[in-house]
């Protein structure tokens, strides 16, 4: 540690005004700051604000928050492709293979969105934003573990470029940036962002007899008969009960790298919430959202997904995960109180409802998401004016 | 942009002036960039997403315009004493179909497979906001002979924006020129991006060309 400091300090001198690299001056400063909390602290007197809790501090917490995801993602890689191979593997195998393809996907990611991020500091001569820290590892989480690595790095770019720098860098874009870059590959390279690609099998290797790769959500939406009957027959002989509710729940199921899992998202929920980083308003609405869309389409519906039970909308896709770290993300999110509620049940609800009505978009937590950030501004605003009239009226003048 | 227009008005009016003075020559220069229909009025928005996934189709359609616009632009410009003014919306309408009408027979004429594939857009050139915009902050106060540069202007700016936005389109959706494959051309695979060939591409094309263009002319935004 100490090592460390003494070589920054040492090349601190170069970096400032005046030093032969003064240019680079931002880009030093983030990466000092990064290993180390800043040495600034506050006056005396006057300062409201006495903790060290700066930007990045905050993005680590959404950070340490996803490592259950991350973590179990990984292992769910292996698992999903030795069972889709039909072999028995050792837990370690498992991990080696999910972090052979998972490893990779972050490295591509954080390099072209940090890249990103240095080029427009230095040319706009402002400190790097710590905002991608987390955005660099949610687009991994978001992806399926067989993506073109090529693809990770042009979508990155993709959001960071036109979903954040084109509105001013961190704190002022609009769409919520790990989900702009899988919209991107959603929309421009369908072919390997929809369908069944997201179990990992190598070129070549050839799947277990009856091996198919239907998710959860391609399966309610296609099935004629009763959807929890679909679930229950599907994988018989090479995967039996893989989609039972409690499997679901556990992630123990094919999926994007982090999202498989309910419970790890919950954990990573719970120390959000419990650090005060992410609202918990917001997580609890948009499941309350998307159960009582559930219900109600229980009642109204006519096809088998729409009659199947709310509470399986819970655990299917990414509604967990989209829930937990990309609804509550700070920036993109309703800033009331109020509008929080507004806002995460409206998520909830257009996801359950872009699943069942909508047959080209299997799953809905992306766009429901997306274009509720559109929105977030204007909830804001009815919120912020309804306030207003009711203090009006309350003023005695 | 109601200062613009009203320059405009002002600008003009004055006798014996040579066709290509400088200030005429501002009124072709100025839609190419500082005043572009496009890309600072915002203006035939539509028709830019809907006809430029291929570069073809864009420059036929530019071409359409520009003929639209200038040729009415000098009609209307002379007509512009006798139109009495309650009803000048109408008889605007029924000279630029007159072209727009001409322009799509001759299309089906002679590009019967572009006509076919710009469909409406052709037709809907009669209710372009380009169109329109500038007989009534053009033409309607100006003489023939600057109403004529004055669409070609705005015709040549609209089409500059149309050509590239078509040109990357085109390029990193289906990786072609004017329908050539440039990049197997070269020997290199390229795969296509399908959001180039939605309309939400064209958006996103157009708003990086309006994020250069002001960055390269140090634009601010009033507040």
């Amino acid at each position: 540690m100490k090592f460390l400091r003494d070589t920054l300090d040492k090349l601190k001198e170069d970096f400032e005004k005046g030093g032969k690299w003064e240019k680079y001056y931002y880009a030093f400063e983030a990466l000092d700051t990064f290993a180390f909390v800043p040495n600034t602290t506050t006056a005396e007197k006057g300062a409201q604000i006495r903790d060290g809790v700066d930007m990045k501090r905050l993005m680590m917490t959404v950070i340490i928050a996803m490592i259950p995801c991350l973590l179990f993602g990984i292992y769910n890689v292996g698992q999903q492709h030795f069972l889709a191979l039909g072999q028995v593997a050792e837990f370690w195998d498992k991990v080696l293979i999910g972090a052979f393809q998972v490893v990779p996907i972050i490295i591509v990611s954080y390099a072209a969105g940090l890249g990103v991020e240095f080029a427009f500091a230095t040319f706009r001569r402002h400190p790097v934003n710590e905002g991608f820290l987390v955005s660099g590892m949610l687009i991994p989480l978001v992806m399926p573990p067989d993506i073109p690595l090529w693809q990770v790095a042009v979508a990155t770019i993709f959001a960071v470029v036109i979903g954040k720098e084109a509105f001013g860098g961190t704190g002022m874009n609009v769409l919520n940036v790990a989900l702009t870059a899988r919209a991107f590959l959603y929309f421009a390279y369908p072919v390997d962002m929809a369908g069944e690609v997201w179990t990992y099998i190598p070129e070549g290797a050839k799947a277990v007899a009856g091996y198919s790769g239907a998710t959860p959500l391609a399966i309610a939406s296609t099935t004629g008969e009763n959807a929890i009957v679909a679930f229950n027959a599907f994988g018989a002989g090479w995967a039996d009960n893989i989609y039972s509710f409690t499997n679901m729940f556990l992630g123990f199921i094919p999926g994007c790298i982090g999202e498989t899992s309910t419970l790890m998202c919950l954990i990573g929920a719970f120390v959000l919430v419990v650090t005060g980083v992410g609202s918990w308003k917001i997580i609890i609405s948009v499941f309350a959202g998307a159960y009582g869309m559930g219900l109600f389409l229980n009642l109204v519906g006519s096809t088998p997904f729409a009659m199947m039970p709310a509470h399986y909308h819970l655990v299917m896709g990414g509604l967990a995960f989209g829930a937990v770290f990309m609804a509550t993300d700070p920036v993109t999110a309703t800033q009331t109180e109020t509008g929080k509620w507004f806002y995460g049940f409206l998520i909830g609800l257009f996801t359950v409802l872009i699943r069942v009505f909508n047959p080209a978009y299997p799953e809905g937590i992306m766009l429901a998401i997306l274009l509720m950030n559109v929105f977030a501004p204007l909830i804001d605003y009815f919120v912020v004016r309804a306030n207003k009239k009711r203090r009006l009226q309350r003023a005695t003048v | 942009m109601s200062e613009t227009i009203q320059e405009a008005a002002v600008a003009v009016e004055k006798k014996s002036e040579p066709l290509f003075s400088k200030k005429n020559k501002k009124l072709i220069t100025n839609p190419l960039d500082i005043d572009n229909p496009i890309t600072v009025q915002v203006l035939g928005i539509c028709s830019a997403l809907a006809v430029t996934t291929q570069l073809k189709p864009a420059f036929i359609m530019a071409l359409s315009l520009l003929v639209v616009t200038a040729c009415s632009n000098v009609a209307i410009s002379m007509m512009r004493n006798s139109i009495p003014s309650r009803i000048r919306i109408i008889v605007q309408l029924a000279v630029v179909s007159l072209w727009v009408t001409l322009v799509n027979e001759l299309l089906k004429a002679y590009v019967y497979d572009v006509s076919k594939q710009l469909a409406v857009f052709v037709g809907l050139i009669i209710t372009n906001c380009i169109v329109m915009g500038r007989l009534e902050a053009f033409a309607m106060s100006n003489k023939p002979g600057p109403s004529f540069l004055d669409g070609l202007g705005n015709g040549l700016g609209y089409g500059l924006i149309l050509m590239a936005v078509a040109f990357f389109r085109e390029l990193l959706g289906s990786g072609a020129l004017f329908g050539f494959k440039v990049f197997e051309a070269v020997g290199f695979h390229y795969k296509g991006n399908g959001l180039m060939l939605l309309p939400a591409g064209a958006c996103v094309v157009v708003g990086v060309l309006i994020w250069l263009q002001r960055s390269f002319n140090g634009y601010r935004e009033s507040h």
